[in-house]
């Protein structure tokens, strides 16, 4: 496709854990990798597959021990976590990670504002509260009234809805979302989902979505890739990807590493 | 009367000390030893810069002195991943050295004959009034600088990084910077606060910052306690009126021969004991009535 640029670039991205142990485990062998502007990936595999160590890889949490990871043509490849994090926005399955509990809904909106709003002497002021209102008020969740209220009193839902604002706030080029609903009740994860889905969508934001639902892999975003031991086993996009059905996605599952998914959540459909 | 305004103008000298316990201890949430160690720092700059003439100078080099302090905590605790508690206590070790060769190889300094900002106010207001207008006014004006900081980018940053490291990393904040800024400024507050003392009581000695986590703990259980902790800025307020009731405390309680004048620390001691075990024995009776509760439903 034309016009588009290169968004995220993982050349040869390799990472082993515990070398020369008996312990030794290759988390991410030779991966390749490149994402387009504007690209939604959903990543599935089976626990251990390495899903979540990419991310780790990608957003900074240890260095890799092979190969670069260009973000926007910028080499991050030696840059620290927090760097990164100005371009990079990163949503865990635990609502309690992305947010300060004991701060209010409208000071943890700030924090996570200050990597792109105008220099000013205060955290809070006019302009910016009237923003996050705004922002809040999109969520449906009636939290645009409750700015004052500490973080630690909401709803696991709530929680994660404010951590997702925060992640997108300041536009990152990159938004990672590991399993981010898999924590919550079957409603609220729809809500969180949907929610995700108008923000990446209205900001054309670059994701990539680790989930274990098959079926939301296949139906949501342009692209899916599957992993396995390190590996990414499986890209695809476009009309094969409109074609396949979950069965077909299991049955080459299967095929390929002449094993059965013994992973019980994966089938889980 | 001369007992209670002796136990003001103390408690508004030690209130900075509170403030800066305040900062690292409960904004920060960070234990740091460093503190007894910046105490004497602060105190032992202050006096040799006094005894040369310069007692406004001496409280603003004790203020570098202890943030100086505080970010060698800070490096040690990020930059070498050395454990916050040993981190406090290695700063504070070596710092028992530095104040004895800055005070000469002595252990204290007298400063008698030289001239304090106390005697400055005296000379204005008054006896009585000059000391506790100056102890009054300073640490007023520490408590204004504080709130308003804590209200900017930089104090907003900070009382997150206390809160949760994880999301102020991933917010693009360097959480380590937060923390050193953290704890220069508890440790700048510390100094000071040993600075004025120094100047108020006339002479300063190496030791004299032992024991003083525990006092300004205790202090900022106390205002919490009474005041409450709904925000920063009320945090610091009665962190500095918890200081302040607990001079109060002390000194009634060496007046009427409670205690000898020996027993101070183990006051706070205990003071600080059986205000953190507070919740934990609030759920153990909890727990009992729960208990009992069953048992007579089930007879």
């Amino acid at each position: 496709m034309n016009g588009l640029k290169q968004m995220l670039d993982l050349r040869n991205v390799s990472k082993t854990f515990y070398p020369g142990t008996v312990n030794e485990k290759k988390a991410l062998n030779c991966i390749n990798l490149h994402l387009e502007q504007g690209d939604f990936v959903t990543i599935i595999g089976s626990n251990g597959a390495g899903k979540s160590t990419l991310f780790n890889a990608i957003a900074g949490s240890f260095f890799i021990d092979n190969g670069a990871i260009l973000l926007d043509n910028k080499n991050i490849t030696a840059d620290p976590d927090y760097k990164r994090a100005y371009d990079i926005g990163r949503l865990m399955q635990d609502p309690m990670k992305g947010t300060a509990p004991s701060m209010t809904i409208e000071e943890n909106l700030a924090l996570a504002y200050t990597r792109k709003s105008k220099k000013g002497f205060f955290a809070l002021n006019k302009s910016d509260a009237s923003h996050f209102r705004e922002i809040l008020a999109a969520l449906d969740l009636g939290l645009e009234n409750r700015m004052k209220t500490k973080v630690g009193h909401l709803s696991g839902g709530q929680r994660q809805a404010i951590t997702l604002l925060m992640c997108t706030i300041s536009s990152p080029k990159l938004l990672l979302l590991d399993e981010h609903t898999a924590a919550l009740d079957p409603a609220a994860a729809q809500k969180i989902l949907k929610i995700t889905t108008d923000i990446v969508n209205e900001n054309k934001i670059t994701t990539m979505m680790i989930t274990h639902d098959i079926k939301a892999a296949l139906s949501l975003g342009n692209r899916t890739i599957m992993m396995d031991e390190g590996e990414i086993i499986l890209d695809i996009k476009g009309d094969k990807r409109e074609k396949l059905t979950v069965e077909e996605l299991l049955t080459y599952y299967s095929k390929e590493r002449k094993k059965q998914l013994t992973n019980d959540r994966m089938l889980l459909i | 009367m001369t007992l209670v305004i002796g136990s003001i103008q103390l408690g508004f000298l030690y209130a900075i000390l509170a403030l800066g316990i305040y900062i690292t201890f409960r904004i920060l949430n960070l234990p740091d030893l460093t503190v007894d160690g910046s105490f004497s720092f602060g105190m032992a700059c202050a006096a040799v810069i006094t005894l040369s003439g310069h007692p406004f100078l001496a409280l603003l080099i004790a203020i570098i002195a202890g943030a100086l302090a505080g970010c060698m905590t800070g490096l040690l605790q990020t930059k070498l991943s050395i454990h916050p508690i040993l981190s406090g206590i290695l700063v504070m070790t070596g710092l028992y050295t530095i104040n004895l060769g800055i005070m000469g190889g002595k252990s204290n300094l007298s400063l008698v004959g030289s001239s304090t900002l106390f005697m400055k106010m005296e000379s204005v207001f008054g006896s009585v009034n000059g000391k506790t207008s100056l102890a009054f006014l300073v640490c007023i004006i520490v408590i204004i600088i504080l709130a308003v900081f804590f209200k900017t980018k930089a104090g907003l940053a900070i009382r997150a990084t206390g809160d949760n490291e994880d999301m102020v990393r991933s917010s693009s904040i360097n959480a380590n910077l937060s923390k050193c800024i953290g704890l220069s400024l508890g440790n700048a507050c510390v100094a000071l606060s040993g600075a004025l003392i120094c100047q108020y009581q006339m002479f300063s000695d190496v030791s004299a910052g032992s024991g003083m986590v525990v006092i300004g703990l205790a202090s900022v259980i106390i205002g919490e306690t009474i005041i409450g902790k709904r925000s920063v800025t009320i945090g610091l307020i009665s962190s500095a009126a918890g200081s302040i009731i607990y001079r109060i405390i002390i000194a009634l309680a060496l007046k009427v021969d409670l205690f000898p004048s020996y027993a101070l620390k183990l006051i706070s001691a205990v003071i600080v004991m059986i205000a953190l075990s507070g919740p934990s024995i609030k759920a153990s009776i909890e727990q009992y009535k729960v208990r009992r509760e069953a048992r007579n439903h089930l007879d």
